[in-house]
């Protein structure tokens, strides 16, 4: 049941997007089209829930028992950026159907601050090995919830007529605060 | 006289006419996420514009030698490393606010306005240009953080730096210091100072 409520909680009431702000640049910049949405948010899925694992193993196994704590930022940056070329090396020799989906995206994940920002916070919240991996999913469906959602309402807004000034990046600020909004409905949904 | 001049221009093309935020819309996470009061824009602002200039110093001075494939990965140890000691001296001397921050001052290393300035400048121009160069982006980033800061503690809270501007008549808008009143802000600057750059191009 706290497994379910941890998805819950990373997925939909604390979105990272919406409530924490993490993840905003692919936000604006690959929510155009809803397919490439789809696109990016499972690569970041992906990578999330592999990261949740990895960092956990690199903080409970080598940081702490060494008493190195203080390098955290720079393991688990580096752990990240290495994560993702072997998954991109690893997709392109397993699925060539998947590496043309998701390949032009994965290398933009490094910079990401959501995969950041998710090994942090699960490390915050001293959540135990299984509870991180099922933080990575959940904060990764949210991601990919919010972005979908996003491309949508741009793709309609394409025929909206927007002054002139806002178009761009003004206008999308200003939906991702309507969209904001309405995920605050969720707000003490559950509390954990 | 006239390399004196490029060298201000240096500093000063970063406060607005490529100014991160409102511009090249870098660095957007941390600008929503901790500009709840000016006080924390000015915070984050500062740890901002300290690791964006100490890793520009350091890796303009080390360009040469970084072999070119693997010069993400050293830009990002770098970084890395001042923001962890960014974060130490926030912890250390400004308890308060480094909690308020939370783990928005970690994730500076992922701040894609710094490593924008290491790839686009800092590798290609000597210390004292890369020095100025941070130093003006940093400022710039620093003004956005503080006035969006400033509006949206003004009308969530009806202060600015906790000094009280607006009276008890004043009902604080809630919706401004929690995470809509973010986005809305930054939309209608951002629209602003496209009208702005209109005027003065007409002008």
């Amino acid at each position: 049941m706290k497994l379910f409520l941890i998805f819950i909680s990373a997925a939909i009431v604390n979105n990272f997007v919406l409530s924490y702000f993490l993840g905003i640049c692919p936000f604006v910049g690959v929510s155009k089209k809803v397919s490439s949405a789809v696109s990016m948010g499972m690569a970041v899925t992906f990578v999330m829930t592999i990261t949740a694992a990895v960092t956990w193993l690199i903080y409970h196994l080598i940081l702490v028992p060494f008493n190195v704590v203080i390098l955290e930022y720079v393991s688990f940056i580096l752990v990240i950026a290495s994560l993702v070329q072997l998954v991109e090396m690893f997709i392109r020799k397993i699925s060539k159907p998947l590496y043309d989906t998701l390949g032009i995206y994965l290398p933009l994940i490094t910079t990401n601050c959501a995969i950041l920002g998710l090994a942090l916070f699960a490390v915050l919240r001293e959540y135990g090995f299984i509870e991180s991996i099922v933080y990575g999913i959940g904060a990764g469906v949210g991601f990919t919830l919010a972005l979908v959602i996003m491309a949508g309402i741009r793709e309609e807004l394409e025929l909206a007529n927007v002054p002139k000034h806002f178009q761009g990046a003004g206008i999308t600020m200003i939906v991702a605060g309507s969209l904001a909004l309405a995920f605050m409905g969720f707000a003490g949904l559950i509390s954990i | 006289m006239a390399k004196k001049a490029t060298l201000m221009r240096e500093y000063a093309k970063g406060l607005w006419d490529e100014n991160p935020v409102l511009i090249s819309l870098l660095g957007l996470c941390p600008t929503l996420a901790v500009t709840n009061s000016a006080i924390n824009g000015i915070a984050m602002g500062l740890a901002t514009t300290f690791v964006v200039v100490s890793s520009s110093v350091i890796i303009s001075s080390i360009r040469k030698v970084i072999p070119h494939q693997v010069r993400i990965a050293s830009y990002i140890v770098v970084i890395a490393t001042f923001v962890t000691v960014a974060d130490r001296f926030l912890a250390a001397f400004t308890p308060e606010i480094s909690k308020a921050l939370g783990p928005y001052v970690p994730l500076i290393v992922v701040n894609c306005l710094i490593l924008g300035r290491q790839e686009a400048f800092s590798s290609k121009n000597s210390p004292g240009r890369s020095f100025l160069d941070a130093l003006g982006m940093g400022t710039g980033f620093l003004l956005v953080l503080f006035v969006l800061g400033a509006i949206r503690e003004l009308l969530g809270s009806g202060s600015i730096l906790n000094f009280t501007i607006l009276g008890d008549w004043f009902m604080p808008w809630m919706v401004m210091i929690l995470p809509p009143g973010a986005f809305l802000t930054l939309g209608l600057l951002i629209g602003l100072s496209n009208w702005i750059n209109e005027r003065r191009a007409e002008a």
